[in-house]
């Protein structure tokens, strides 16, 4: 006896909502949302409310009004009368000068940390691996504390540069060293000073068109050219000639002391240097870190290979190892320089005037607009951040694994 | 479950915000204790001392505002606040007042929404300098490095006084008062600036407070004055007429000494009566008892004694009474009449 069964009808109910596997997580996926919809709105309607009740509301029409203070470090032009807008901006700039000196300095730490780590010598190990473990595991806050408190205890004040036997002299005569910075002699612009630079960017543009030649050379006749000195050659003589042909455009101004500070050259300020310091070695730890682990992500016989190839290590590791080892180093290389740029933030601890000193800080502070100026403030650092990404994983994209 | 706990603390938090704009006056007597806002450290003006017990002539107001409504001038929970954080703390219903030598300005009192109850310190900005400086004057000052705190209103007065005379300064922005202290005594600036009495109070924590003056151009206004939320008025006038109590009794000799004896039975002055208590209901019509201002001089004496024991000329911070003398010895401080 056979039984005709019909295959059961596809029909859609509601209650398959709840009890088919297929619907479930769809339907707990969207109640989700909902939920979560829905508070954010209850979040913004009673920011809204609340700001209403006490008579607030929200407003940018402070970014046009005069800030009213002063900023220290004006890599732009702006005085107590520019707008609240104008000494935000003063503060990104800020912030990005100290963003982009760290994220260099940071790199050129963590990376020699990082190799050295793995060094055959024992003591130079030991000593990275303390250097690692003692700045990693300290707050930020407190190695830019601690900088800055021994750079303004240690270093004597301008006074001690006066008088006829001053207590401290100027390095060389041309650098000063004091607990409000350093002073080092700042380059004047002569006319003609444009040609002399034109021609150092070209020597550097021949510097490399020499040495790419040269391994062209090296791949496809074997004849092996000299490398260092005309390097050197190419870089500095050019320029030198026309400088000295053109008479001396450039020259130098060099910090004197004047009323109560040195006056002239560049003044890299205590609170600048003790920031950058500070964020530098401490994201350096986290970078050797990284370096480390991409090293040893690279498998062993990679080196022996290389090394039985006739290679010598520093070629293996410059040739063999770290183009292989950047792979596994680039993407949490980013999120570190993020770290780093976000960090600094803490400037304020210091008096650097970066974005949160500024517009975070004194512009909140004396608008009472903090609503606003903390939301600006996140745009702010948000844009940096993305920008940063952006440009790191259009390196990242050049450098990973070409898969075909 | 964790959603849940989330959402819990969430509506906790909201009713805890609805409360706050409710009533202050119930919420410091439900809670037993006046929450006040003081500076994180200036001797003088609210400092802990060596056993941690907050004094000073701000915490001075705190603790006769405390006794006067809770009748009890301990029962004060201290808040340290920078200049930065002060408003926030006390928009937020952190705090109940705010007594931290603030600065009475329009934008405060109107734009940020608060009500100062009063003027406690006459004051204004000046600036210190270390006598081998060889300073004489403020306009002396062109190119000087300027250690200044960040977030008050001597900043914008630095800025203005610079502009005015034509000078140049480089400001070095600082927290809090013990880091402008620390900096101006390594040399990093040249001239601390802040309000006269600060520098004052400053001063006297040195190891040679003699080694530094402080310049005779005082460049601002500064009524400092006790400020809480703008809209809570019956909390307002607690906190404007407990100053005021303190006030007018050094003008009608109440003393911490004699508060007890004079407030035992009415006597021969009718003000005296009406504040003490002994005559009308003052107090009922703030929403207090009669005993209110009794307790408020009772807790650290009148206005002249808290002046005298805290930054008087007998302290090391020896401020002269000065503008904020009666207006019967030629100061400015003359309070409306009890009546």
């Amino acid at each position: 006896m056979t039984t005709m069964t019909d295959p059961p009808k596809a029909s859609f109910q509601l209650s398959m909502l709840i009890y088919d596997t297929r619907y479930r997580s769809y339907t707990f996926q969207f109640i989700a949302l909902a939920l979560l919809i829905a508070l954010m709105a209850f979040l913004g309607v009673n920011l809204v409310k609340n700001l209403a009740e006490q008579g607030q509301n929200i407003s940018y029409s402070f970014l046009g009004e005069p800030a009213g203070y002063d900023i220290n470090q004006r890599p732009i032009e702006y005085d107590s009368q520019s707008s609240h807008m104008r000494a935000a901006l003063v503060g990104m700039i800020n912030t990005l000068i100290v963003a982009f000196l760290g994220c260099i300095t940071a790199t050129i730490f963590g990376v020699t940390a990082g190799i050295l780590r793995l060094s055959p010598n024992w003591l130079v190990r030991k000593l990275m691996a303390i250097y690692v473990e003692a700045f990693r595991n300290v707050p930020v806050l407190i190695w830019i504390l601690i900088i800055f408190t021994i750079m303004t205890a240690v270093l004597p004040a301008p006074n001690a540069f006066r008088g006829e036997n001053p207590a401290s002299s100027m390095f060389l005569d041309a650098a000063a060293f004091t607990n409000r910075g350093v002073y080092i002699p700042s380059p004047i612009w002569g006319s003609g000073s444009l040609v002399v630079v034109l021609t150092f960017l070209a020597s550097v543009f021949g510097v490399f068109y020499y040495r790419r030649y040269a391994t062209k050379l090296l791949y496809d006749t074997g004849r092996l050219l000299p490398m260092g000195w005309p390097s050197l050659a190419i870089l500095v003589l050019p320029t030198l000639i026309i400088f000295f042909a053109l008479g001396q455009p450039i020259s130098l101004d060099y910090p004197a002391l004047k009323g109560f500070n040195f006056q002239g050259g560049l003044h890299i300020r205590g609170s600048l240097i003790a920031l950058w310091f500070a964020l530098a070695i401490y994201t350096g730890a986290f970078i050797a870190e990284n370096v480390r682990a991409g090293i040893q992500a690279v498998s062993k016989g990679q080196t022996e290979a290389a090394a039985s190839l006739g290679l010598r290590p520093k070629r293996i590791m410059n040739l063999v190892i770290l183009p292989q080892a950047l792979r596994v180093i680039i993407p949490p290389l980013i999120s570190q320089y993020l770290n780093l740029t976000k960090n600094s933030s803490l400037a304020i601890a210091v008096g650097y005037m970066d974005l949160t000193g500024t517009l975070g800080g004194i512009t909140l502070n004396q608008t009472g607009r903090a609503i606003e100026a903390v939301l600006l403030l996140m745009l702010f650092y948000l844009t940096i951040s993305l920008a940063i990404s952006a440009v790191m994983n259009v390196y990242n994209n050049s450098m990973k694994l070409k898969e075909r | 479950m964790k959603k849940t706990v989330f959402l819990g603390a969430l509506t906790l938090a909201g009713l805890a915000a609805g409360a706050a704009a409710a009533g202050t006056l119930d919420d410091v007597k439900a809670r037993g204790k006046l929450n006040c806002g003081v500076t994180t450290g200036l001797v003088g003006f609210a400092a802990p001392d060596a056993n941690g017990v907050w004094e000073g002539f701000d915490v001075g107001v705190c603790r006769a505002v405390a006794a006067a409504v809770l009748g009890d001038a301990t029962a004060v929970e201290f808040v340290p606040t920078t200049g930065k954080t002060r408003f926030t703390a006390l928009a937020s219903g952190e705090i109940d007042l705010l007594a931290r030598n603030t600065t009475w300005t329009f934008s405060r009192d109107t734009d940020l929404k608060f009500d100062f109850v009063g003027v406690n310190y006459y004051d204004g900005q000046g600036f210190m300098v270390p006598k081998a400086l060889g300073v004489t004057s403020a306009k002396d000052l062109n190119g000087a490095t300027v250690c200044i705190q960040t977030g008050t209103t001597t900043e914008l007065n630095l800025a203005d006084f610079f502009r005015k005379n034509n000078m140049e300064y480089e400001p070095v922005p600082i927290e809090t008062n013990a880091e402008g202290q620390q900096q101006y005594l390594a040399g990093a600036c040249d001239t601390y600036t802040t309000d006269a009495s600060g520098l004052a109070s400053t001063r006297a924590a040195f190891e040679n407070p003699t080694d530094h003056v402080i310049l005779p151009e005082i460049i601002s206004k500064e009524p400092l004055g006790p400020l809480v939320r703008h809209g809570d008025n019956e909390w307002g006038d607690i906190a404007r007429w407990t100053l005021n109590a303190l006030i007018a009794a050094e003008e009608m000799g109440i003393t911490s000494a004699n508060v007890a004896e004079l407030g035992a039975a009415a006597g021969g002055s009718p003000e005296v009566n009406r504040i003490l208590g002994t005559e009308g209901n003052l107090g009922e019509m703030i929403g207090l008892d009669a005993q209110w201002a009794m307790r408020a001089i009772a807790a650290g004496g009148n206005y002249g004694e808290l002046f005298e024991k805290n930054i008087g000329e007998k302290t090391p911070i020896g401020l002269a009474r000065g503008l904020n003398a009666q207006w019967t010895e030629g100061g400015i401080l003359y309070t409306p009449p009890f009546r």
